[in-house]
């Protein structure tokens, strides 16, 4: 046994043990917080592959961002314990199907690509280096720039659909013009009063 | 036998890293205290030891020896991980940082990208712990400062784009390496605006005064750090003064050469050439430290919407708008110097 297998296996069975967390903790939050931990710990897999900017990518993005906007939502919640054996009971079926069907198309998935495997497909890719992370920045920049920007439209016209699918213009809004603060002077405010006699 | 010469060699150096750092986070809150105490016309802690050097120690004894209360109807296990999560992350970064020429714990290629993956996880301390200590004001404290660290870690990773595309590399240590030749081949010539919103997000990634919302102690009492006592409420004042060195010196890493010497191609050079560039990079970060200091003694505290209007619609398009200068520069072959 080698360390990385050690690893690995340490790894991915703590990343099975906070999956299943997630769906089975009574309290929201804390489900969101197994979340984070099986981010974190599938970031340490691909650590181990050797894709190391994918992993602190993970980390900095799901991590550090996604999970902090839906903590953010889920504490906001008024529920602390959601009702369970009912409503476990009742989608457990669907649930079980989903995760057949799923896992089927992986299984097939898997089988057509390991027989008819390419290995071409790889060496093709332009390598410009050993880091991986140039080599990845390389390739999207070059080969896959207008699937790249595309990517980056779609993003873009998401945050817009959303926010102009949630924003309501509330007519007791205290917004104050900043620009108009900046530029009071002394004389707006202060107002000298000469000759009070007692 | 290997992996254990291996191991053992990175616990040293973890040790050697680690175990200054807490005692220069004491004194950088004894010396906080006597700048402002100064800067206020006060002359600060007196009492304890020759002029008040000994008062950090007394101030970790009795933090060590009060009682951590936990509040009724709180999240045991999260208020109790909350603190660590928080001092973590921030102890964690200097496995990258370059400390001289040859001492970096781990010199890992995607170093830039590791420190801004792990700056961004100190949110959670704050996050959880507004959240688990069951309390209006914690809450309030931790939601605004979770805004406030999105808001501006954005501006900080852009700023960070720019060392970036000048150096050309993640590595902290080629990062430093393209800055050498001399004063004016540091990054903050070219990259100057960045360097200001780097700096000034790193002082609201710290919840620091000016941008202190989070702990407002004239609105919210203390923010989200109103229910800790003893140990666990200095594990937060340990990460708050940790990450403000830690941006210190990052900034000097990335905008001011790091370990490089600032005589670096005068004729003073043959003369200091002696002082290890751990000195340099002390001093440089030192400088830094003290501005930190010197904002909390002269600024008052912004609001609310104005920290949110300077992040996003002052420091995002500046930062965009210098990005694309740099670059036009860089196809124009002007930069890198």
């Amino acid at each position: 046994m080698n360390i990385e297998l050690i690893t690995f296996f340490i790894f991915s069975f703590l990343l099975i043990v906070t999956s299943i967390k997630v769906i089975t903790s009574p309290n929201p939050v804390l489900s969101a917080i197994y979340l984070v931990f099986s981010f974190f710990l599938s970031a340490v897999l691909w650590l181990l592959l050797g894709a190391e900017f994918l992993s602190i990518i993970l980390i900095l993005v799901y991590v550090g961002a996604v999970m902090v906007l839906f903590l953010f939502v889920v504490m906001m919640l008024d529920i602390n314990i959601a009702k369970k054996s009912a409503a476990y009971i009742k989608y457990l079926p669907v649930g079980v199907g989903v995760f057949i069907i799923f896992n089927v198309l992986i299984i097939f998935f898997f089988i057509n690509t390991f027989e008819n495997i390419n290995y071409n497909a790889i060496n093709s890719i332009n390598v410009i280096s050993e880091s991986n992370t140039e080599n990845l920045g390389y390739v999207l920049f070059t080969d896959y720039i207008v699937e790249f920007e595309i990517a980056g439209l779609i993003l873009l016209l998401g945050i817009l659909s959303a926010i102009v699918l949630t924003y309501r213009k509330n007519p007791n809004n205290k917004y104050q013009n900043p620009t108009e603060q900046i530029d009071v002077e002394k004389k707006d405010r202060l107002k000298i009063i000469k000759g009070l006699k007692e | 036998m290997d992996i254990i010469f291996y191991i053992i060699n990175t616990l040293v150096s973890i040790l050697m890293v680690v175990a200054p750092l807490f005692l220069i986070v004491a004194y950088v809150t004894y010396s906080e205290r006597k700048i402002i105490g100064f800067m206020q016309s006060r002359m600060g802690p007196t009492r304890v030891g020759p002029s008040g050097l000994l008062q950090p120690i007394a101030d970790v004894l009795k933090l060590v020896s009060k009682e951590i209360i936990i509040p009724t109807n709180a999240n045991k296990g999260i208020f109790l991980t909350a603190p660590m999560l928080m001092l973590v992350p921030s102890l964690l970064v200097w496995a990258v940082i370059p400390l001289s020429e040859f001492f970096i714990i781990s010199n890992i290629n995607a170093g830039l990208l590791f420190i801004l993956a792990l700056t961004s996880l100190s949110v959670y301390g704050v996050i959880l712990a507004g959240w688990a200590s069951n309390s209006k004001y914690a809450f309030l404290g931790s939601m605004r400062s979770a805004a406030q660290i999105i808001a501006y870690e954005i501006a900080m990773g852009f700023a960070l784009v720019g060392v970036l595309m000048l150096s050309g590399s993640l590595n902290l240590q080629v990062i430093i390496q393209e800055q050498s030749g001399s004063i004016l081949n540091w990054f903050w010539i070219p990259l100057f605006p960045l360097f200001l919103i780097y700096f000034i997000a790193g002082v609201a990634e710290t919840n620091r005064a000016p941008f202190d919302v989070s702990e407002g102690e004239s609105e919210i009492v203390a923010g989200f750090h109103v229910e800790y006592s003893g140990m666990a409420f200095a594990m937060f004042f340990l990460a708050e003064y940790m990450n403000l060195i830690l941006i210190s010196i990052l900034s000097s890493i990335m905008f001011f050469g790091g370990w490089l010497s600032p005589f670096q191609g005068t004729f003073l050079d043959a003369y200091f050439s002696f002082v290890p560039g751990f000195v340099w990079l002390s001093l440089k970060t030192l400088i830094f430290i003290f501005i930190f200091l010197w904002l909390r003694a002269t600024l008052p505290r912004y609001r609310y919407d104005q920290i949110m209007r300077l992040g996003w619609k002052v420091f995002l398009p500046i930062t965009f708008f210098w990005l694309t200068v740099i670059g036009i520069l860089i196809y124009l072959k002007y930069l890198p110097l």
